[in-house]
C-alpha cells in the first residue's frame, strides 16, 4: 500500500470538503474494492476520506411506498431488516445473498453503486426497482445513473447519501453467482411496479442493463413461463474464464425465469 | 484401551494453542535488528534479461541492499537441487538444469525471481522494488504440457531440448502390446489432469539469520521438514556445513506437499542475511504464493484398457505428458513416475501394465507433490477407464470391479508395476461402501431426481495408494538421492514426564495428540505428561518431515522403537532392583512386575533411579532413561478403500451438486478414529475441490497466470461437499510394529475420479461421453450443449 492522508469527516459537507482538497482523493465506504487494489498497489489515492463517521449516511427508512436506505448502510443491516423484509422481501433477500456475513456487515449501498462491479448485486436492484440514488448535489434516477464498466452518472466528488426505491407489486431476484468469487456471474431483478414490468440484469454486462423483451412479455403475464424463451443476445455479454458470453446470454434467461418464480 | 492411548478419540492437545490465537508461525517470529525482503518477480512467461539496473533502487529510503542473480554467481551459489534422479528408456539421466535461486539470465515464468530488496520496513522494500529497473527481452512461452513437445515450441532452457526432462517407462510393453492385440474390448480415453495451486492457509515466509561470532547460520521457515532443507541447502546450494546451519520450522499452517520443498526465497534469505549482516525476513503474499508455491498435477494422458470375452482386465496401456513447470522442484521427478506408475495396477488383478511418462518443462511454476502426490493422477485415470468399461461394455459398474478386484486370499500380491502390496481386503471395501450407498435404491433416486428436473448420477472409485515411502535401499535404486527413513528419541525425565523428539513435523496432522497417545499407551504413563517436540534441527535428530501420509506409518514406527529400548532399559534397572532375572520382568501398564510375583515397580521410579543412580546396575547398564531409534520401513504400506459419490446436476444451469459421499477406507489399526475423520474429510474435499472447482489456468499466449487470486480460483467451501459417511475396514499393515497404513493422501486420491464417474452417470441420458475436471458451471453446461449439438448433426 502506497502511503496517502487519512480523513475522517462527521458529516456529508465535510466528507466534500475533504475530497475536494485531495488531489487524487476517494472515498471509503466498506472498503471491499479499494482497499484490496490499495494493497496490491493498484490504487493509489492521495487521501482517503473514510465515510464511516457520518451519521447522517446510515439508516433504513420505511413510509408509504417507498424503502430508503442510507448510502453507508451494510448489506447486513438491509438483509436483517423487518421492514425492507415485508415492503421489498427481494430487496432483503439480495442484500442476504451478498458475499458472506464478513462482507455483509462492512459493504454498504452506497459503496456498491458507487463502484458499479459488472458483477454487483444491488445494481439490478435499483434498476429493476427504478430507484433513485440521491447524492450531496442531487437525485438520479437509476435509468440514468449505470454508464459503462465501473462507469456512473456520479461527477467527481459526488457522494451518494442515500437510495430510495419504490415498493413493487411484486419483486424477484435471481442470482447465478460465480462458484470462486460468489459474486453474480448473471443476476436478474423482476419487479412488477405501479409503472409497468422491470427487469433488470447485473454480471452480463459491463454494467447493469434492463431487458425490454422480457419486460414486454411479463407485462402480458407475470409468469415463469413468459419468459422461459425469450433469449438474449450473446452479443455485447462479458466473457471470461468462469463464463463466457453464450452461456451468460443463456443463463439471463434461465434467471429471470427463476427470479419471476420466486417474485413475491 | 486406556483412556487416552491407542484408539481413543482423545482431543487436540495442539488446539490449546491453534484456537485461541497462540501457536508460533513464522511469520510470528521477529529478530532483533531484522531486515526485510520483497522479492522483484519477472512479469514475463519467458524473457532474456538484458540489463538489471539497481541503481535507483539502492537509493530509495530505508534500502539495506539489493541483491541479484549476478551477485549469486559472484558468491558461487549453485542451483536449487533435485532431490530424485529419473532415468529415460534410453538409460540416461534425466536433464537438470540449473536453477539459481536469483535468475541471473533468463526469466522462465511469471512470478521468477529476478532480485532481492532488502530495507527496513517491508513498505520501503516494496517501494524500492519497483525501482529496480529490468530489461527484459521477451521470448514466446509454452504453458500447456501437451504442446510443450511438439516441433516449434518455445524451449523453456537451452539445455533440453523439445523441453524433455527424461522420457520413463515401467512394465512390459511386449506383453501389454500383445494382449491389446487379441483383447476382446479395448476401451480408450484421452485425460487431463487439472493443475492445482495448493493453497495452505499460511503463507510460505522465512527469516534468514546469520552470527559472525560464531558463524553460524539460522533459517526459521514454514517447512515439512527442516532437515531436508538444512541438508540441501546447506550442502548443495550454499556450502555450509551442517553443524553451522540451524534450521527451525514452527508451526505450520497447512502444506499439502507444497512445503516439502527447497525454495528459492530459502536460499536467498539465508545467503542474504550474512551479506548485510543482519537477519533478512519474508512473508509471501497471497499473490506471490499463487504464482511461486510448486503447482500439483497437470498431466495429459492417453489410457487403453484391454479386456477379455469374460470382461476380466488383460492389460492397461497409459501414455502421460507430465508437467515439471519452468525448473525441477525438489521431488518433482518422482511424482510422475515411481509415484504413479507404480499405482497403475491399482487393485485389479490386471496382468500386464505399461507405463510411459515424457516430462516436460513448461513457462509455469514448479509442478511437484500435492496432496496424494502421482496416486491421485493414477487412481483418477484407472477409475475413469474403469467406469467408462463398464458403459462401453453395459456391465454394471460393481460387478465389473468385483470381476477383476485382486482377493483377500492373494495377499502378498505382486503387481506387474513393481509394488507388493502386503494386505489389503479391497473387495470388502466395495461391498460395504455399495451397501452404505444403498446401490440396489439408486435407480429410484434417480426417478425421484427426475421428478424434480435434476439429472442424478452416482460413480464409484476403487482405490489404493502406496504411503511411507519406503525402504531407503529401494528408493535409492529407485532413483532417490535420499534416504526415507524417520527418527525419534524419548526422553524419560527422572520426575516421570517424557519429552519425544521426532523427526516428523506436523503441519496440520495432529501428531503432538496421536503420537503423544502412543507413548501413554505404550509406557503407561498420562497423556499430560507427554510433550512432542519437532521442527527444530538444534532439537531433533535427523528427520525426514511429514508427507506421502508417512508421519504414523516411518514416524510413530520410531518412536515405537524407541519406546521398546526405554522398556528394556527400564526391565534391566528393574531386574537389578527387584532382584530377580531380566527374563524374568515383564511390563505392563507403567509397572514391571517380576513374573507370578507381586514384586514391581512402577516405571516413574526406575526412571527416577536412572538418573539418581544409587540401587543401579552400573556394571551392565549406563545411567539415564533416554533412547532413540530410526526407523527405515521394510515396505510401502497400502491404504485401499470404496469412494462412492452421488451427484445431482442442475441440466438448465450446468451447476453439479454432490449429494452424498460414502468412503469406507483401510488404514490399517487407527490410533485416534477423531483424527482420522478429520483427515478423511479434508481429503475428499480437496479431491471434490479437483473434480469440481479448483483449475490453474494460465493463458497461452502471453503465459500469465489467470488464475492468481481466490477471485478466479475457486477453493471448494463448505456449502460444496455434503455431509461424509465415512467408515473404516481396518486390515493391519504386516510390516510395521502399530500395524498402521496413513490415512492423510486418502480422501485426495479417491475422490475425484468418484465425483467426475457419477457426474457422467448423470449426464448419460444428454449424450455426454467425454469430461476433464473440474465439472464447474460453465464446463458442464458446455459439456451438454455440445453433446446435443453431436446429438443434431
Amino acid at each position: 500500500m502506497y502511503s496517502f492522508a487519512y480523513h475522517k469527516p462527521t458529516s456529508v459537507k465535510d466528507a466534500a470538503g475533504a475530497f475536494a482538497k485531495g488531489s487524487e482523493a476517494r472515498y471509503l465506504a466498506g472498503g471491499h474494492t479499494l482497499l484490496p487494489s490499495m494493497r496490491l498497489r493498484l490504487s493509489h489515492p492521495s487521501d482517503l476520506v473514510d465515510l464511516a463517521g457520518v451519521a447522517e449516511l446510515k439508516g433504513i427508512k420505511v413510509d408509504g411506498g417507498t424503502v430508503t436506505i442510507g448510502a453507508m448502510t451494510p448489506h447486513g443491516e438491509v438483509a436483517s431488516n423487518a421492514a425492507v423484509a415485508k415492503a421489498i422481501p427481494a430487496l432483503a433477500k439480495l442484500a442476504g445473498g451478498i458475499g458472506d456475513p464478513q462482507v455483509r456487515n462492512r459493504g454498504t449501498i452506497g459503496g456498491s453503486l458507487a463502484n458499479s462491479d459488472p458483477a454487483a448485486d444491488y445494481p439490478a436492484a435499483v434498476l429493476g426497482l427504478g430507484a433513485t440514488i440521491k447524492t450531496n448535489k442531487r437525485e438520479i434516477k437509476a435509468d440514468d445513473y449505470f454508464k459503462g464498466l465501473f462507469e456512473t452518472a456520479l461527477e467527481d466528488g459526488e457522494l451518494i447519501t442515500s437510495v430510495s426505491f419504490p415498493v413493487p407489486e411484486k419483486a424477484g431476484y435471481a442470482k447465478f453467482a460465480n462458484p470462486a468469487s460468489r459474486y453474480a456471474i448473471v443476476g436478474v431483478f423482476v419487479a412488477k411496479t405501479k409503472g409497468g414490468v422491470r427487469v433488470a440484469v447485473t454480471g452480463a454486462g459491463p454494467c447493469a442493463f434492463r431487458q425490454a423483451a422480457m419486460e414486454k412479455a411479463l407485462s402480458g403475464g407475470f409468469t415463469a413461463d413468459a419468459v422461459a424463451n425469450v433469449k438474449h443476445a450473446a452479443s455485447g455479454l462479458n466473457s471470461d474464464l468462469h463464463a463466457s458470453a453464450e452461456y451468460r446470454a443463456h443463463l439471463v434467461t434461465v434467471m429471470a425465469k427463476r427470479a419471476v418464480a420466486a417474485a413475491s | 484401551m486406556a483412556e487416552n492411548g491407542i484408539g481413543a478419540r482423545v482431543r487436540r492437545k495442539e488446539d490449546a494453542r491453534f484456537l485461541v490465537g497462540k501457536s508460533t508461525y513464522t511469520d510470528d517470529i521477529n529478530r532483533p535488528g531484522q531486515a526485510h525482503a520483497v522479492f522483484v518477480r519477472s512479469p514475463h512467461a519467458h524473457a532474456t534479461i538484458k540489463k538489471v539496473d539497481i541503481s535507483k533502487a539502492l537509493k530509495a529510503p530505508g534500502v539495506v541492499a539489493v541483491l541479484t542473480g549476478a551477485n549469486m554467481l559472484a558468491d558461487k551459489v549453485n542451483g536449487l537441487p533435485a532431490g530424485w534422479q529419473i532415468h529415460s528408456k534410453d538409460g540416461s539421466p534425466m536433464n537438470e538444469p540449473p536453477h539459481i535461486p536469483l535468475a541471473p539470465d533468463k526469466a522462465r515464468y511469471v512470478g521468477d525471481h529476478i532480485a532481492v530488496v532488502i530495507a527496513e520496513t517491508r513498505n520501503q522494500a516494496r517501494d524500492a522494488a519497483e525501482l529496480v529497473d529490468v530489461s527484459y527481452e521477451p521470448l514466446k512461452a509454452v504453458v500447456n504440457v501437451a504442446e510443450a513437445d511438439k516441433g516449434g515450441a518455445p524451449q523453456v532452457h537451452d539445455q533440453a531440448p523439445g523441453n524433455l526432462c527424461y522420457d520413463w517407462h515401467l512394465g512390459d510393453k511386449a506383453a501389454v502390446d500383445a494382449a491389446l492385440a487379441k483383447a476382446a474390448h479395448v476401451v480408450k480415453l484421452d485425460l487431463v489432469n487439472n493443475r492445482l495451486v495448493p493453497n495452505a492457509i499460511e503463507p510460505r515466509a522465512g527469516i534468514g539469520e546469520y552470527d559472525a561470532a560464531t558463524d553460524r547460520y539460522t533459517l526459521y521457515t514454514s517447512s515439512q521438514n527442516p532437515h531436508v532443507i538444512r541438508l540441501l541447502m546447506g550442502a548443495f546450494v550454499l556450502g555450509i556445513p551442517e553443524h553451522k546451519l540451524r534450521v527451525v520450522s514452527p508451526d505450520v499452517g497447512g502444506g499439502f506437499g507444497s512445503k516439502i520443498f527447497h525454495y528459492a526465497e530459502e536460499a536467498v534469505l539465508t545467503w542474504a542475511a550474512k551479506k548485510v549482516g543482519r537477519p533478512v525476513k519474508w512473508t509471501a503474499e497471497r499473490s506471490e504464493s499463487f504464482l511461486c508455491d510448486a503447482h500439483g498435477r497437470d498431466h495429459a494422458t492417453h489410457v487403453e484398457l484391454a479386456l477379455d470375452k469374460d470382461h476380466k482386465f488383460t492389460a492397461l496401456k497409459v501414455s502421460t505428458k507430465a508437467a515439471m513447470g519452468a525448473y525441477l522442484s525438489t521431488f518433482a521427478p518422482a511424482i510422475p513416475t515411481w509415484l504413479y506408475g507404480t499405482l497403475l495396477a491399482g487393485v485389479y488383478t490386471t496382468p500386464a501394465v505399461y507405463v510411459e511418462t515424457k516430462a516436460l518443462f513448461t513457462n509455469t511454476s514448479a509442478v511437484d507433490a500435492y496432496r496424494g502426490a502421482g496416486r491421485p493422477e493414477a487412481c483418477y485415470l484407472l477409475e475413469r477407464v474403469v467406469e467408462r468399461a463398464a458403459w462401453q461394455l453395459g456391465i454394471d459398474p460393481v460387478e465389473l470391479r468385483r470381476k477383476n478386484v485382486i482377493p483377500a486370499s492373494a495377499m502378498p500380491y505382486q503387481t506387474p508395476v513393481a509394488l507388493q502390496y502386503d494386505c489389503g481386503d479391497f473387495g470388502k471395501n466395495l461391498n460395504d461402501a455399495a451397501k452404505v450407498v444403498d446401490w440396489a435404491g439408486f435407480a429410484k433416486r434417480r426417478e425421484e431426481s427426475k421428478k424434480r428436473g435434476q439429472l442424478r448420477g452416482i460413480g464409484i472409485s476403487h482405490y489404493i495408494e502406496a504411503c511411507g515411502i519406503a525402504p531407503s535401499a529401494v528408493v535409492g535404486a529407485l532413483g532417490g538421492r535420499a534416504g526415507l527413513y524417520e527418527s525419534a528419541e524419548v526422553r524419560f525425565h527422572p520426575t516421570g514426564s517424557v519429552t519425544v523428539f521426532t523427526g516428523s513435523h506436523p503441519h496440520g496432522q495432529s501428531n503432538e495428540t496421536t503420537f503423544a497417545q502412543i507413548v501413554a499407551d505404550k509406557l503407561g504413563i498420562p497423556i499430560e505428561n507427554v510433550e512432542i517436540v519437532h521442527g527444530d534441527t538444534d532439537r531433533i535428530p535427523f528427520g525426514m518431515g511429514t508427507y506421502g501420509s508417512r508421519s504414523l506409518a516411518v514416524g510413530g514406527s520410531a518412536l515405537v522403537k524407541a519406546i521398546d529400548k526405554v522398556i528394556a532399559k527400564g526391565k534391566k534397572i528393574a531386574a537389578h532392583q527387584l532382584e530377580a532375572s531380566e527374563a524374568d520382568i515383564e511390563f505392563k501398564d507403567g509397572v514391571f512386575r517380576v513374573a507370578g510375583t507381586d514384586k514391581q515397580k512402577a516405571i516413574g521410579e526406575i526412571a527416577l533411579s536412572a538418573y539418581v543412580p544409587h540401587n543401579f546396575p552400573h556394571e551392565t547398564t549406563e545411567p539415564g532413561l533416554d533412547e532413540s531409534a530410526f526407523y527405515d520401513p521394510k515396505n510401502f504400506t497400502f491404504p485401499s478403500g470404496c469412494h462412492i459419490a452421488e451427484v445431482e446436476v442442475d441440466p438448465e444451469t450446468g451447476t453439479t451438486k454432490v449429494l452424498r459421499f460414502v468412503a469406507v477406507d483401510d488404514f490399517g489399526n487407527i490410533i485416534n478414529p477423531m483424527i482420522v475423520e478429520g483427515q478423511v474429510h479434508g481429503g475428499i474435499t480437496q479431491g471434490i475441490g479437483q473434480a469440481l472447482t479448483e483449475n490453474c489456468v494460465y493463458d497461452a499466449q502471453s503465459g500469465q497466470l489467470l488464475t492468481g487470486s481466490f477471485m478466479d480460483y475457486c477453493m471448494p467451501k463448505a456449502d460444496d461437499v455434503p455431509s461424509f459417511e465415512v467408515s473404516t475396514n481396518v486390515v493391519p499393515c504386516t510390516h510395521n510394529p502399530l500395524g498402521v497404513k496413513g490415512c492423510g493422501e486418502a480422501g485426495t486420491i479417491g475422490a475425484a475420479a468418484a465425483v467426475i464417474n457419477a457426474l457422467l452417470d448423470a449426464l448419460k441420458p444428454l449424450g455426454v461421453k467425454e469430461f476433464d475436471m473440474p465439472a464447474s458451471p460453465h464446463r458442464v453446461w458446455q459439456a451438454i450443449q455440445n453433446a446435443s449439438r453431436k446429438a443434431a448433426d
